[in-house]
């Protein structure tokens, strides 16, 4: 588990897995008995082009402090091209949720192949360490879902 | 009759929210102005309408109504009811304190909204008369007078400061409150403010309009005239008109799902949307055509019908300022009873 | 040309292509109560024509979308397209919304819309007539006369007009006139980019918190054209009615924004039609800018047959680790 030492703070990462490589390299680190933090949460998806903006958000609004997708290598993708679209459209998410002022970090994108489960391990150490010195996710949640907020929402400011 | 004069509305203001909150309306920019909590340092607005109107107030656009959380079998009921606090809104024009008499009709009878009662209880309406009225409002259509808007306490503005008058026990324990701060003045001052007032809104060009062809029981009358398909063919079906009117009171029940609990809220809703009358088995308005006609049929006919003749519209003239597509209740009046309001 | 003889010629040309039996309606913009609010119309007679019809600087509404639906209808209908319209038009024949072989489409020219919230803001209220005159507004209102400039009274997205040029028409009133390349879009855009992400927070909390979720934004918008938006289907888990929490303020307008990208054509009605005038088309011309930076200039519209930058890629597309690496954070 990925803790923030000096606040305590436990993060909760969204990491969406494509179904043929980083779920299987994912796969492939547990089977090489390389650990990475439990923060993680894996979600299998058919392709990283199965994921859609609304994922990364709902995930940041469920209580996510960070989300990473993983995919295979550009040129590798089981579906031939799905992964091209995934990177310009997460590029360009990225982008708009920095132009609105979120802290960048939160989100990445990392190509891991179902050969690579050392790769897998180090990338969600790396980004759970991130995640963990960044502390909570508010700009981006839903203050209702999270357990540490006050909500300080005026019904009447109008 | 009492007075405050300009010098000393911040004075004012202190006093006033030292025992309640209170809401000023702000200009965010010339000509745009929304209510904002007041405190030392914020300058009011002296402009003519903030972009919504005072009905958030009391009727606010989402509102937590009860929870609900789940352990093992057990259901607990949580209560996250905060509408019994004290507060104050100051500068409601008369279309909006007005619009107050008609939500209480729908929220007042039985059975009685509790969350509206509450915030009607514990919000204290300073009004102001207008001095500069828009070419948009049309408030005398409604009876509706400037230059008297009532509420609690009205304030009749004479340009250097405002005769004060209490309506309700309410009002009057409020000017007791604040009465070291106000000084005796003859009522010549604010009778000449409101013939002021009253000599611009007869000549506002909107002043004239005649309801006569609308109001309880013309529903046979209204309802099929073909004038309806024109009138709302360009209707975009937002929520524009319906937000920012000060009568529009239909809702929506939701819950919402924390991960811990449920959340049932309830917020504004919009017969202009295509979901609105969305139930099993259909929907019985499919186009717009039947959305926006019940929109003005409630304001004009159906209101009206049940609530003793009262219309369902202030005449505050936002929906002619906001509106994507310049339709409004204005241009639909004039059209279907173009012999009373001849172009 | 000035409006009134623009608007002759249009009403003049209409009525002969309605005479001939070319069209059986004409979709324009009808005079209003005051000077200032048109409404989109569709006229079938010419005495209607003569009666109604207006064009002059307050008719910002862009007809594009509208021909979804009448285009659908017998008979041929004509409209009228100031050029950044035509761009919406001709996106909207991209994705096989309208059938062009049932609109006949005239461009017209235009000198730049006025809005009335900026000749507002100016401090100008009470308006009962606008007159163009000596190079500016003369604005009469219930408390006497006003000037107002041109630069003024324009709407902020016709001070950064993007092309007079027509992208696609069957015959044109006027002469054609020409692409601004050069337009200065994305000034407010690059001028947020140079601030810091708390800035940027700050910026827009101010401004979408504002937000009141009349949706007015994406129903004119002429590139939403979803026949069920997911903002309106429970089933897609978003649905939202109203913004409960600040996160479905940025939720919202962050799907809307995205699901245009590529194919906003920044004709600006989003900001146009916004009540709390949030600055919505700073999001769509983020996108854009980005698109154009990162995948070369496209500009949705322009060709018919264009291919969406989103729906497209190249092996050497940059890692989205790009955003994280420029501007401040």
């Amino acid at each position: 588990m990925q803790v923030n030492e000096q606040t305590g703070f436990v993060p909760t990462i969204v990491a969406f897995c494509c179904n043929w490589c980083s779920y299987a390299g994912a796969d492939l680190s547990g089977t090489n008995r390389l650990s990475y933090p439990a923060n993680i949460k894996i979600i299998r998806v058919p392709c990283s082009c199965r994921v859609n903006p609304i994922f990364f958000l709902r995930a940041f609004q469920r209580g996510a402090d960070g989300v990473i997708l993983c995919g295979c290598h550009p040129g590798d993708c089981h579906y031939t091209t799905g992964n091209y679209y995934t990177r310009r459209r997460m590029t360009l998410l990225f982008s708009m949720l920095d132009f609105l002022g979120i802290e960048r970090n939160r989100t990445r994108v990392e190509w891991v192949s179902a050969a690579e489960g050392q790769k897998f391990a180090e990338t969600m150490r790396s980004f759970a360490e991130e995640i963990a010195a960044l502390g909570p996710n508010r700009r981006l949640a839903d203050l209702r879902c999270r357990e540490d907020a006050e909500e300080g929402r005026d019904e009447h400011a109008v | 009759m009492l007075y405050l004069p300009s010098v000393k509305l911040n004075a004012f203001l202190e006093k006033t929210a030292e025992k309640r909150k209170l809401y000023v309306p702000v200009d965010e920019e010339p000509g745009k102005s929304s209510y904002r909590p007041w405190e030392p340092g914020v300058v009011v607005s002296r402009g003519l309408n903030t972009v919504r109107s005072a009905k958030d107030f009391f009727f606010p656009q989402t509102e937590n109504l009860a929870g609900f959380r789940i352990q093992n079998k057990k259901i607990e009921v949580l209560d996250p009811r905060k509408e019994t606090e004290d507060f104050a809104v100051f500068g409601v024009r008369a279309c909006d304190a007005a619009s107050f008499g008609i939500l209480d009709k729908v929220f007042l009878s039985e059975p009685v909204d509790t969350y509206y009662k509450n915030r009607r209880e514990h919000g204290l309406i300073l009004t102001a008369s207008c001095r500069r009225p828009a070419e948009t409002c049309f408030c005398s259509v409604f009876g509706i007078d400037a230059a008297e808007p009532g509420g609690d306490v009205s304030f009749t503005d004479d340009g250097n400061g405002w005769f004060l008058a209490s309506h309700t026990d309410k009002g009057a324990a409020f000017l007791g409150e604040v009465a070291s701060l106000l000084e005796e003045r003859d009522e010549s001052g604010a009778e000449a403010a409101k013939a002021k007032t009253r000599e611009i809104v007869a000549r506002l060009p909107l002043s004239g309009l005649k309801t006569d062809s609308f109001g309880g029981g013309k529903t046979a009358e209204l309802f099929d005239r073909p004038e309806w398909a024109e009138l709302s063919e360009a209707c975009i079906g937002c929520g524009t008109c319906t937000f920012v009117c000060p009568t529009c009171q239909c809702y929506d029940i939701r819950d919402f799902d924390t991960g811990r609990e449920i959340r049932r809220f309830r917020c504004w809703d919009s017969c202009m949307y295509s979901d609105f009358t969305k139930m099993a088995g259909g929907n019985p308005r499919l186009t717009q055509k039947e959305r926006f006609r019940q929109r003005f049929m409630h304001k004009l006919v159906y209101f009206p019908e049940n609530n003793g003749g009262k219309f369902g519209c202030v005449g505050c003239g936002r929906c002619l300022r906001s509106c994507p597509i310049h339709m409004n209740i204005v241009k639909v009046m004039k059209r279907l009873s173009e012999d009373d309001n001849e172009q | 040309m000035r409006y009134n003889e623009i608007a002759a010629a249009m009403i003049a040309r209409a009525k002969e292509l309605l005479s001939d039996g070319t069209v059986n309606r004409v979709i324009g913009w009808k005079r209003g109560e005051f000077c200032y609010d048109v409404t989109p119309a569709v006229f079938e007679t010419a005495e209607e024509l003569e009666k109604d019809f207006v064009y002059d600087a307050f008719c910002g509404a862009n007809v594009s979308k509208y021909l979804i639906r009448e285009s659908e209808k017998p008979g041929k209908i004509l409209c009228f397209l100031k050029p950044c319209d035509t761009f919406s038009f001709n996106q909207l024949l991209t994705e096989h919304r309208i059938r062009r072989e049932n609109v006949h489409v005239i461009g017209i020219p235009c000198e730049g819309m006025a809005d009335m919230r900026r000749i507002r803001k100016a401090g100008i209220d009470g308006v009962t007539g606008i007159r163009e005159e000596d190079g500016g507004f003369t604005v009469e209102t219930l408390y006497g006369e006003e000037r107002i400039s041109v630069y003024d009274a324009l709407a902020e997205r016709c001070l950064s007009c993007k092309s007079k040029r027509h992208v696609v028409y069957d015959e044109l009133i006027g002469e054609e006139g020409e692409d601004h390349p050069d337009a200065p879009r994305f000034e407010q855009v690059a001028k947020l980019e140079e601030m810091t992400a708390e800035e940027r927070f700050a910026f827009w909390r101010g401004e979408l918190s504002r937000c009141i979720r009349c949706n007015a934004c994406r129903n004119v918008c002429p590139a939403c054209i979803c026949e069920n938006c997911v903002f309106d289907n429970p089933d897609s888990g978003i649905s939202q009615k109203a913004a409960a929490d600040t996160f479905e303020e940025n939720m919202y307008h962050i799907i809307r924004a995205f699901h245009v990208a590529g194919r906003c054509t920044d004709c600006g009605e989003c900001s146009r039609v916004c009540p709390e005038n949030i600055p919505l088309h700073l999001l769509n011309r983020k996108f854009i800018k980005d698109i154009d930076e990162l995948y070369g200039v496209y500009r949705a519209g322009e060709k018919a047959d264009a291919r969406n930058p989103l729906v497209d890629f190249t092996e050497a597309d940059a890692e989205a680790r790009v955003v994280h690496e420029r501007g401040k954070a």
